[in-house]
């Protein structure tokens, strides 16, 4: 019960219909509860027409699983599911901008670069911008490396996400499309074993 | 067929006809100006109730929806006009009742400019509406309107609202016909029934000593009252309900067991705490009716009966969620259960009840004082219609009494904004119920405060001439807010003191027969006038200033808290 009620971060994957207005459904479902989004990205899915959302929140498996139905019960909303870090492969893309004269001058770049596993996507005169994918913590590193040496902007993406368990939507979406559908899309598939991974 | 050339604006009439919306309240303004044209030419098949104030639209719609079981259908213009939908659009997702809102909304070419009348009603309205849209273009109307009624009417039913721009009312199309929807891909009205659930809840019900059945709207919005009647028939259950659930049992029922929640009785609410299985049937554990959540049944079994997936385990952990709409699952369950003999069991409810008549009921229906009770007027009025009436109740202390003492029949009589608790509701969800029910006695029920809210709505009477009985029960206080500031605030009475105009001579104003009575000596006399007019009726009845709704499960409080006075 305890693991129900404690907060960690969740993703939350939500397979939609490409419809204007439907981030602000999705968006007002957390506000509503004054949750706070932690990371959100809209991105095409692996089927073509299909929006797919990723969400990062920190709360408790009980808040995160009432957001979840809340969230599939949307028109719009095709699937939606939750997973904890451990369940799913994740990246972020974070950039860095320095100037030019600082860092050449201060550091040894290609060591910056081999270290926090960096690359150069502008070298300018006057400023370089630096670009590392990986998890927070990660990004976070180069970030802290290369505060003393002037770090004039900083900016990072969201969290996209990959649900280590998936097969991904194209047979869900056939059977979607169905009139009478498999249980399997109507409803919790994992209903009678309560705590493993909830979908509705 | 020929493909013909039609609007817009008559494609969204001819889809209303499709739908079987032959009744629509609404009012004009000028974005909306080319469905109104097109109405002109489709009196003969539709009919239009023009109101007084979009939300007297609204709430008809509502009223209508909830008598009938048919969709209620709505127009409204933009800006002004769409942002007084959004009270009646609170209500009715709340409550989920069926609606189809059609709004106008200024030329495409001039959204996000800030035009005359212009809002953004679907970002005003989205978490207020099952599913909103915005239709530029006219070769959508058909598409759309067929899916809003689809959403509206299917699954956990609710209010959707559908934004026409000018332009598209006006454009011309080529018209190939009206195809109703039944399917949307990423939509399931209704969760597939599994028979392991089924199994686990017959279990738990045959096992039981204890069960209590608690039921809500589901039960009538699934027109499931038969099946629901044969459930707790076949094992004895008894089973008590939610104000929205209210006519889906007829009252004398031998197992309907009274009401639940804050003013619900004292039967159903103590032994909610000492029941052994919980079977809540089409009902959302609302915080009116399970009072702390922390001490609500924990010693039972929770078997939770709901179409709407997101409701179960939200307020109340059940042990079994049986998930589907309940004219189906109910008789898988009948299928299960043994007949039992549980008249011990409901012997104890009975002694609650017995309890409760003799330091609550008796007196609230048979006062010894010289001043009325609400609850005497609403004994005359169901010793007159025989609970055949439909009534309508406002919010308030009215609505609770109403709601305790009227006796009902027939499903579908009870209409009352219980989620929101919308004061001003009753006035014209009278009428749009009435309209509904056409053959039916409409009794509102309202306070001296929800009237003055929407007393406009008597123009609408006026002119169309429905007949909608109008009984105002009147303490000359806000009074439920009274009797909190009276039981928690040391009766500092801040702001309930409220005025009202001479109502008989408002009536009488909009052409209305009424009367006023102060003394009990009349209101028997009153109450069958009243019915026996033929037409509206408006009946003021003086009741006492600073009487209480008692039982109360006071605020933060557990069922079995509850306080016989």
């Amino acid at each position: 019960m305890e693991t129900n009620t404690e907060k960690q971060e969740y993703t939350i994957t939500v397979y939609t219909e490409n419809q204007v207005g439907l981030l602000n459904r999705i968006a007002i479902i957390f506000s509503r509860r004054k949750i706070n989004i932690g990371s959100l990205n809209t991105s095409p899915s692996e089927i073509d027409g299909i929006h797919r959302f990723t969400i990062v929140v920190m709360e408790s498996r009980d808040v995160v699983m009432k957001i979840v139905r809340q969230i599939e019960k949307q028109v719009e909303v095709l699937k939606a599911y939750f997973n904890t870090n451990d369940e799913i492969v994740w990246q972020e893309l974070a950039l860095y901008k320095v100037l030019s004269e600082e860092i050449t001058e201060k550091v040894k770049v290609e060591r910056l670069l081999r270290e926090y596993g960096a690359r150069a996507v502008a070298i300018r005169k006057d400023f370089i911008v630096f670009e590392t994918t990986g998890h927070r913590e990660e990004t976070n590193k180069l970030m802290k490396a290369l505060e003393p040496y002037g770090l004039v902007e900083f900016v990072r993406s969201a969290r996209v996400a990959i649900i280590k368990e998936s097969s991904g939507f194209h047979e869900k979406l056939k059977d979607f499309e169905k009139r009478e559908p498999s249980e399997e899309v109507i409803e919790n598939e994992y209903l009678g074993k309560r705590e493993a991974v909830f979908t509705m | 067929m020929a493909i013909k050339k039609l609007t817009g604006a008559q494609a969204v009439l001819e889809a209303c006809i499709a739908e079987g919306a032959e009744t629509i309240f609404g009012y004009p303004g000028g974005a909306i100006m080319p469905i109104y044209d097109a109405l002109y030419d489709y009196n003969d098949k539709l009919k239009h109730i023009l109101v007084r104030h979009e939300q007297g639209g609204i709430h008809a719609g509502q009223g209508y929806a909830r008598t009938s079981g048919k969709v209620g259908v709505v127009f409204a213009t933009s800006g002004p006009g769409a942002t007084n939908l959004v009270t009646g659009l609170a209500d009715a997702m709340i409550d989920s009742t069926p609606l189809v809102c059609i709004t106008g909304q200024v030329f495409a070419h001039l959204l996000g400019t800030d035009a005359f009348q212009e809002t953004d009603i679907i970002n005003i309205t989205m978490p207020v509406t099952k599913w909103n849209y915005q239709v530029t273009d006219a070769t959508e109307i058909p598409g759309i309107l067929a899916k809003a009624f689809y959403l509206a009417r299917s699954g956990r039913p609710g209010p959707v609202i559908i934004d026409i721009t000018k332009n598209a009312q006006i454009q011309s199309f080529d018209y190939e016909g009206y195809t109703p929807c039944n399917h949307i891909r990423s939509y399931r009205p209704k969760p597939v029934i599994r028979k392991n659930f089924i199994d686990e809840a017959v279990a738990l019900i045959n096992n039981a000593k204890k069960p209590l059945v608690i039921f809500g709207q589901g039960v009538i919005l699934g027109k499931a009252e038969k099946e629901f009647k044969k459930f707790i028939e076949k094992s004895g259950m008894p089973a008590a309900w939610t104000i929205l659930g209210l006519s889906a049992l007829a009252t004398d029922h031998p197992q309907n067991v009274g009401m639940l929640g804050m003013h619900g009785n004292y039967g159903p609410n103590v032994l909610t705490n000492e029941c052994d299985v919980l079977i809540a049937v089409g009902m959302r554990f609302d915080d009116r009716v399970t009072g702390r959540l922390d001490k609500y049944a924990k010693q039972a079994k929770v078997i939770h009966l709901d179409i709407d997936p997101s409701e179960i385990d939200k307020n109340v952990k059940a042990h079994v969620g049986v998930w589907g709409d309940c004219k189906e699952t109910l008789p898988l369950l009948t299928l299960g259960i043994q007949e039992k003999d549980r008249s011990e069991w409901l012997k104890v409810f009975a002694d609650y009840t017995q309890q409760e008549y003799d330091q609550c009921i008796k007196e609230e229906l048979n006062p010894s004082t010289e001043e009325m009770t609400m609850g005497e007027v609403i004994r005359i009025v169901n010793e007159t219609t025989k609970g055949n009436a439909v009534v309508v109740t406002d919010v308030g202390q009215h609505q609770m009494v109403a709601c305790r003492y009227a006796k009902f029949n027939e499903t579908r009589s009870n209409v009352t904004s219980g989620g929101l608790g919308t004061m001003g509701f009753a006035l014209p969800a009278a009428i749009g119920a009435k309209f509904g029910a056409l053959d039916r006695t409409v009794i509102a029920v309202i306070g001296d405060g929800g009237i003055q809210m929407t007393i406009q709505e008597l123009g609408t009477i006026m002119q169309t001439g429905v007949d909608v009985k109008i009984m105002i029960l009147n303490n000359q206080f806000l009074g439920m807010v009274r009797q909190w500031q009276q039981l928690f605030n040391d009766k500092r009475y801040s702001f309930v003191d409220i005025q009202s105009p001479d109502y008989v001579m408002v009536a009488k104003a909009y052409g209305i027969e009424g009367a006023k009575v102060e003394h009990r000596k009349d209101l028997v006399k009153a109450i069958e006038t009243m019915l026996a007019h033929k037409g509206s009726y408006l009946l003021e009845v003086m009741v006492g200033k600073e009487n209480n709704v008692f039982p109360m499960v006071p605020q933060g409080c557990s069922v079995s808290e509850i306080r016989l006075k």
